[in-house]
């Protein structure tokens, strides 16, 4: 089917030195089933997971992803796995997004050898280098200059791709990410740095964190633009734009206004900081998966059946994922010692009792 | 003939360039002024602003962006006007550098140096005088080397741009200028070093002395002055931290029976206990923060004395440089 819709993204969006891009769009119903069914089963491998970690089936940290779903499907569709994104720990969504697989990140919550970092990396150490995902990391705030690090590498290699760098309203304040910003404008790297508001880092409001929390407008002299993360065509005609100004001018900050479900993660119920209404108020009203269930109706493209047996289909995905994933096993103990160095030159690594176990490292 | 320190630093870093156009550098200063300790001089002339790049001095901003080219592939140099400003960026040499290939089960490996001076300069105080060679060896992820001559600082940063993992290169202000004689081979540009190998650069059958970077100079000269005395220490040059060469430490004490260390000694208590006649004597900077004060700087630091009284300790002789205490 090649028939092309046209309509406009739900807000304007709101530029800071820049012009911004047009809010009309054209999709085609394609593109809309798709997006239904990429965020449903983002959507539903979350909820999966926050179960799996309930029945201590993953240990650790778990950020989930649920309510944001919009932000990473919508930046996949403005842009190819030659450009690179790299994120902070709340990973899992962003890492399907670049082609991973079920198994592989219910293996790696798992801490299983089928898992996409062979379960040595766990919830927040996602990597999909092939694909251009560069991780998946703990540290708030370290992926920023990273991530114009990569970008330096793209145009150093004179690759015409661009990075999105990740970051959470909470790293947003950070010194590391202005340092990493002044170095990309003057370089002009082709660095997009994309802020995923969901107003509180942790339990912090970003008004209790922000002196200024209009995010996009915080690079100064770097063009931002604010974006209705919950609107994945919105989201995906900000990339759109935001790609084509870094390949010619260098960075710019995309600021997603979204909102996570979960809390902050497993150990957050997410209602101290935040009242129960604010959250049922974004559910109901700015859902992301909601409103292309929406557009769907509207423009007479599936029935409410349709969309639940994909939703079903999406379930059965999830659980047999799960269920492969329960099956592989644990990495060998000798794992314990691989990858420490791509060279290790002979040398010996010790465990705890250096008398009991010794390797030689390759 | 004998070249310095900072020369053949420079020629190092010069004929990987050359060799690979993956390698670039970046730091402060390191292009229009040459280098704060002209170790890159005329290099931004020859490599052109894409290849030496002078960054702001904001070491977090830097260090990041260097480990996420080194993530894309890319071979960078960066280099800390001291190992002091590392603290800035501690946070990238560590978790975002070190830690990334065992994370990823080997997707992401960071082919990076991260160089500059280390160590206790003179006269310039606590926040610019502290070595970090221990700090850094104990980071799995890391490799630490630790020149001490013309041919180390040549051989080993050579060794150090080719490896395919970070590597910390802990160099020293004050060996910038000496010079060292040097050799045809060394000069070559085929010339490199295997990480992870000490040198013996004295042998000697009473007693062992381990030492890296600048201590190195400092163990030949106790050398010397025990060989007056009778005493034939061996002086082991360790050139790599991490991998530390235990092989060669131990075959050295379990000849010699002694060892005295200007650092790390743990290996040789645990796989040489049996062969030590005398327990390990260890000699390493005094435990506090860097004084100003000639004086006091130079009680915090190893001096040429302090090894030689350990080594006669080790041998049971009585020093006449004993002190008092």
């Amino acid at each position: 089917d090649s028939t092309t819709l046209t309509f406009e993204t739900s807000l304007p969006f709101t530029s800071h030195n820049c012009e911004p891009p047009s809010r009309t769009l054209e999709t085609t119903p394609k593109e809309l089933m798709t997006f239904f069914r990429d965020m449903a089963l983002m959507r539903r491998m979350e909820i999966a997971a926050d179960s799996l970690y309930k029945a201590k089936l993953i240990r650790g940290f778990c950020h989930l992803y649920d309510g944001q779903e919009a932000v990473a499907i919508g930046m996949e569709a403005a842009i190819t796995k030659k450009d690179c994104i790299i994120t902070a720990y709340r990973d899992h969504c962003t890492f399907l997004g670049r082609g991973g697989t079920l198994l592989q990140v219910f293996a790696e919550l798992m801490g299983r050898q089928a898992g996409c970092s062979k379960g040595k990396g766990g919830s927040m150490h996602f990597y999909k280098k092939d694909a251009g995902f560069y991780g998946g990391h703990g540290i708030v705030g370290a992926q920023i200059p990273l991530g114009c690090g990569l970008a330096f590498g793209q145009k150093y290699s004179k690759d015409e791709t661009v990075t999105f760098a990740l970051y959470g309203d909470g790293a947003a304040n950070q010194g590391q990410l202005f340092e990493a910003l002044n170095i990309s404008a003057l370089w002009d790297l082709p660095a997009i740095l994309v802020c995923e508001n969901n107003h509180y880092g942790m339990g912090t409001a970003e008004w209790r964190a922000a002196k200024s929390p209009a995010y996009y407008k915080r690079g100064d002299y770097v063009p931002g633009l604010k974006v209705d993360g919950m609107d994945v065509f919105a989201v995906k005609q900000a990339c759109k734009f935001a790609k084509e100004h870094a390949l010619k001018n260098g960075p710019i900050i995309l600021e997603m206004d979204t909102y996570r479900y979960h809390g902050h993660s497993m150990s957050d119920p997410g209602s101290t900081y935040r009242t129960r209404d604010e959250i049922s108020g974004v559910r109901q009203e700015r859902d992301p998966i909601d409103r292309i269930r929406k557009l769907i109706f509207a423009h007479d493209l599936a029935t409410e059946k349709d969309l639940k047996d994909i939703e079903k289909e999406v379930r059965k995905e999830v659980d047999e994922a799960i269920a492969q994933a329960k099956e592989s096993p644990m990495p060998e103990p000798s794992e314990l010692f691989t990858n420490i160095y791509v060279k290790g030159y002979g040398t010996e690594s010790f465990g705890p009792d250096r008398k009991e176990i010794r390797t030689v490292l390759p | 003939f004998g070249e310095r320190v900072r020369d053949a630093l420079n020629s190092a870093l010069d004929e990987e360039m050359s060799a690979d156009p993956k390698v670039f550098l970046m730091g402060e200063e390191v292009g229009e002024y040459q280098g704060a300790y002209k170790i890159t001089k005329g290099l931004l002339d020859k490599y052109g602003p894409d290849r030496v790049r002078d960054t702001p001095i904001t070491e977090a901003g830097f260090t990041g962006i260097g480990v996420g080219a080194a993530y894309y592939g890319l071979k960078p140099v960066i280099e800390f006007m001291t190992f002091n400003f590392s603290m800035q960026a501690i946070d990238h040499i560590i978790n975002s550098a070190a830690k990334s290939n065992y994370m990823s089960a080997g997707q992401i490996n960071v082919p990076i140096v991260f160089r500059g001076p280390n160590g206790a300069a003179a006269g310039v105080g606590a926040q610019h005088s502290q070595c970090y060679a221990a700090w850094y060896a104990t980071c799995p992820g890391l490799k630490v080397l630790t020149p001490y001559s013309s041919e180390d600082a040549r051989g080993l940063l050579k060794a150090a741009i080719r490896d395919p993992d970070p590597v910390v290169f802990l160099e020293n202000e004050i060996l910038y200028g000496e010079s060292f004689p040097i050799s045809a081979e060394v000069l070559d540009s085929s010339f490199c070093l295997p990480i992870g190998k000490a040198k013996i650069e004295r042998e000697g059958k009473d007693v062992t002395i381990t030492a890296f970077s600048k201590m190195v100079g400092y163990s030949l000269q106790a050398a010397e002055i025990l060989a007056k005395e009778g005493i034939r220490a061996e002086v082991i040059n360790l050139r790599s931290i991490r991998p530390l060469d235990r092989k060669t430490i131990n075959d050295s004490v379990r000849k010699t029976n002694r060892l005295v260390t200007v650092e790390e000694g743990a290996s040789v208590v645990e796989d040489s206990f049996g062969y030590l006649d005398a327990p390990v004597e260890r000699i390493a900077g005094a435990d506090v923060p860097m004084p100003y004060a000639a004086n006091l700087e130079r009680l915090a630091v190893p001096q040429v004395e302090d090894i030689v009284r350990a080594a006669k300790r080790a041998c049971y002789r009585a020093s006449s440089l004993a002190a008092s205490a």
